[in-house]
């Protein structure tokens, strides 16, 4: 069993950063704008001229 | 007198040199408006960044102090086709958006925590009923403990904090069972983990909490969505007015920024920005946002004006005045502080439960206790028993069973136009027998429209609407509104007094008065006392307009599903006797009074309350505001003055009266949602409270007994969304379109 010795630690490590990725999106707006964001990769702004 | 901006106050100015602005913008559906809007504004010098919130429908930008005046922004956006208004949140939504961002932030906390100690708690189940050495048993309670306790600490603060303020007032709300469970849970599991027990606690205290932040972030979320788009219309309705500057200079300034003693021009077709005393000049003035009156009033020097009231004819100079100088203002506030003391009584439903519920689960805990004593177990069995059942009584699914339907029908409510001021509104709107409303402005439409309109050729209605935009007139300004034009004439020209004209393919065009379009008065016949007549005449071809106010396009469906669902309707307006009768007898309505003053209105409804009945009040005035409050629950149209709007729990856009009828069945089945998920969070409890009682449950049972019900009651809430309601359906098709913005691309 001492295989837990170091496979607790790495799981509980893995949720956190999960946890800190979270926070960290959190606090720099990724979730200001949900609607926004799923629309936003339809818009061909890479080329030149207008469409729409 | 060229017209100069001044939006400083809406300006935020940064340290690094920069200068931001927020912007409310009008118009944008689709992917490619944000792309358009974001790469048109680009060009503008000096410009760092500008970011459109598809959510909010918001726009943020950003650029070098000096390098740019505000106004080019919104000449910009007018060229690429949106109207924009400078936007500033309210305090309110800003301690909304922060707050959501703090329970977002326990959520993700007690969802970790929740999820690696389920982990460790699995292995415990399986290995309980395997061969678990108990040093590794002991391994796992312990990592748990160290996941548990600081995480119940964080995520636990909304209701730990709730609690606490509601014993230190003596009284009991959903959050004192909710937080004595989860303290006792981890408490008992701490103990019991120190003497090498088999059985922990700390994923049922945790995945409670994970629940319970799940509805309520859910619950945030939808009111702050409601809040954002009330924000907007607010930002979007916003008149400007034409500041005189010391030395003659006109200034445009957002109407929310006149302070007392400042002098504006009043032009014809203004609304009037403030309270405002009369300085110079003649008019007459509509109130009938205010008073609900449709005749107009003359004014003249030092007479008194409201805001909201359409300037009709002349040009006038006004000073603003302070807030108190006018007596129906007063009176109003007078009224809505009475009513607010009587509205106040409602206890939620969710509440009540509470009430009901603490008192009951704590007594079920003290008996347990007494009973395994009496019954010889040692005092450590009698205590794990008392405790398991406050935990199994965790009040989860009760917690959720109110919430969960709000959320759900908000969701509703907000695709058919309707917006939730409060949060108890729908769970007091299902209760309601009698609706009474108001005339101007909720019955009928709030601006006048052309009541002869398909008796008209449209190729003649087009082009008069098209003269129309070059006038100030407001009877012009309804027929540019009705026939949704945008070019107006090249040439046109007003003649003060009488209309414009314009030369079209060599043909005289002309708007205006009936004398000054060649008619003579024995012409056309003479128009009733609610009507304004304007003329039009292209060549040889000449009509009459009528112009008055008219009812909403689908009042009489809307009043007659409403009667159909045995709601007793009522009108109290505060308009004249013959405009009242005329709109009662059409709607089939009897009970209806007119000439009503604010507290005639506030004394009907109390009479009403006072016999028994349960009042929904919808009204748009200055004088419906006192009604409003006092009534059990009341809706007003986005039209309606600001001070209404704030008494009004729920707000519905557009065009039509539907809205009414569509929050009163929402509210109809929501009511019955709630009730049936209470019901189920009891059926839960008369189960699993034996259990525990006997001494049966173990982590595992509390854990699926908890998920499961919570599960239950948020799929039973979920059936808000779903159905269409009958008598709707056909009002509902057409304002689909406009309201959903779900579209990807639009007409831009």
């Amino acid at each position: 069993m001492t295989v837990l010795l170091y496979l607790l630690p790495v799981a509980l490590m893995l949720g956190l950063s999960g946890l800190f990725a979270f926070v960290w999106a959190l606090s720099h707006g990724q979730y200001n704008d949900l609607d926004g964001a799923a629309l936003r990769p339809l818009a061909d702004d890479d080329l030149p001229g207008d469409i729409g | 007198m060229a017209d100069r901006s001044d939006y400083s106050s809406y300006l935020t100015h940064d340290a690094d040199g920069t200068a931001s602005m927020g912007l409310a913008v009008e118009g944008v559906h689709c992917a490619a408006c944000i792309t358009r809007i974001e790469s048109g504004l680009k060009a503008l010098p000096g410009l760092i960044q500008a970011r459109l919130n598809f959510t909010d429908r918001r726009l943020t930008a950003k650029w070098r102090e000096g390098a740019l005046e505000p106004a080019q922004l919104f000449a910009a956006l007018d060229r690429l086709g949106y109207r924009a208004l400078p936007f500033r949140p309210h305090q309110a939504e800003e301690q909304e958006g922060r707050t959501t961002a703090f329970l977002l932030r326990c959520l993700a906390v007690a969802g970790f925590a929740a999820m690696n100690i389920m982990l460790l708690s699995v292995s415990v189940w399986s290995g309980n009923a395997g061969d678990i050495n108990p040093e590794t048993r002991d391994l796992f309670h312990w990592v748990s403990a160290i996941i548990a306790i600081p995480a119940a600490a964080y995520a636990g603060r909304p209701f730990f904090s709730n609690a606490w303020q509601a014993l230190r007032v003596r009284s009991v709300n959903m959050d004192v069972p909710i937080s004595l469970g989860v303290i006792l849970a981890l408490g008992m599991s701490l103990v019991e983990t120190a003497n090498h027990a088999r059985h922990a606690y700390f994923d049922s205290a945790v995945m409670l909490l994970f629940f319970l932040l799940a509805g309520r972030t859910m619950d945030h979320l939808m009111r702050r969505r409601a809040r954002a788009a009330a924000g907007n219309l607010a930002a979007l309705k916003g008149e400007t007015a034409r500041r005189i500057g010391d030395n003659g200079e006109l200034v445009s300034v957002p109407a929310s920024a006149l302070v007392p003693g400042d002098r504006v021009l009043l032009r014809q077709g203004d609304r009037v920005p403030a309270d405002v005393c009369l300085l110079t000049g003649k008019s007459s003035v509509d109130e009938s946002m205010i008073t609900g009156e449709t005749r107009a009033r003359t004014v003249g020097e030092n007479d008194l004006v409201f805001a909201g009231s359409l300037n009709l004819s002349g040009v006038m100079s006004a000073r603003v005045v302070a807030a108190g100088t006018m007596t129906l203002i007063d009176e109003v506030e007078r009224l809505l502080g009475a009513a607010s003391v009587s509205r106040s009584s409602y206890v939620k439903l969710a509440d009540r439960a509470a009430q009901m519920y603490a008192p009951v689960v704590h007594t079920a805990a003290a008996l347990t206790f007494i009973g395994w004593m009496l019954a010889g177990a040692s005092a450590h069995d009698a205590i794990v028993a008392a405790i398991s059942v406050l935990i199994i009584t965790c009040p989860c699914a009760l917690a959720l069973a109110v919430p969960a339907v709000q959320v759900a029908a908000a969701g509703t409510l907000f695709k058919n136009g309707i917006l939730i001021n409060n949060g108890d509104a729908l769970e007091r709107l299902a209760g309601i027998d009698t609706v009474v409303f108001d005339k101007t402005g909720t019955l009928t439409l709030p601006e006048p429209v052309i009541a002869n309109a398909a008796d008209i050729s449209p190729v003649l209605m087009q082009l008069a609407a098209q003269l129309a935009l070059s006038s100030h007139h407001p009877l012009a300004q309804a027929l540019a509104r009705q026939a949704v034009v945008r070019t107006p004439l090249d040439g046109a020209q007003e003649i003060a007094g009488q209309g414009v004209s314009a030369i079209v393919d060599g043909q005289v065009l002309r708007l205006g008065s009936p004398a000054f379009c060649g008619f003579t008065s024995g012409d056309f016949t003479e128009p009733e006392a609610e009507t304004s007549l304007i003329a039009f005449c292209a060549g040889g071809q000449r009509v009459v307009l009528n112009v008055r106010q008219s009812l909403r396009p689908d009042a009489l469906e809307t009043v007659t599903a409403l009667r159909a669902r045995g709601l007793k309707l009522q009108i109290l307006s505060g308009d004249r006797q013959s405009a009242v009768a005329g709109i009662a007898r059409t709607l089939g309505i009897e009970d209806y009074r007119a000439g009503v003053n604010p507290a005639g209105k506030t004394a009907a409804i109390a009479a009403l309350r006072a016999a028994g009945h349960k009042v929904l009040m919808v009204g748009d005035g200055l004088n419906d505001a006192p009604a409003l409050a006092s009534a059990n629950v009341s809706m007003s149209p986005v039209s309606a003055v600001d001070l209404t709007q704030a008494q009004a729990d729920l707000l519905f856009m557009g065009e039509r009266l539907g809205p009414v009828l569509v929050a009163c069945v929402q509210a109809n089945k929501a009511g019955m949602l709630m009730q049936q998920n209470l019901v189920l969070s009891v059926a839960y409890n008369a189960i699993a409270v034996p259990l525990a009682v006997a001494g049966l449950v173990t982590p595992l049972i509390a854990a699926l007994a908890m998920s499961l019900s919570s599960i239950l009651v948020t799929v039973n809430a979920l059936r808000a969304r779903f159905g269409r309601i009958e008598d709707v359906v056909a009002l509902q098709e057409a304002d689909e379109a406009e309201m959903n913005p779900a579209i990807p691309f639009c007409c831009h």
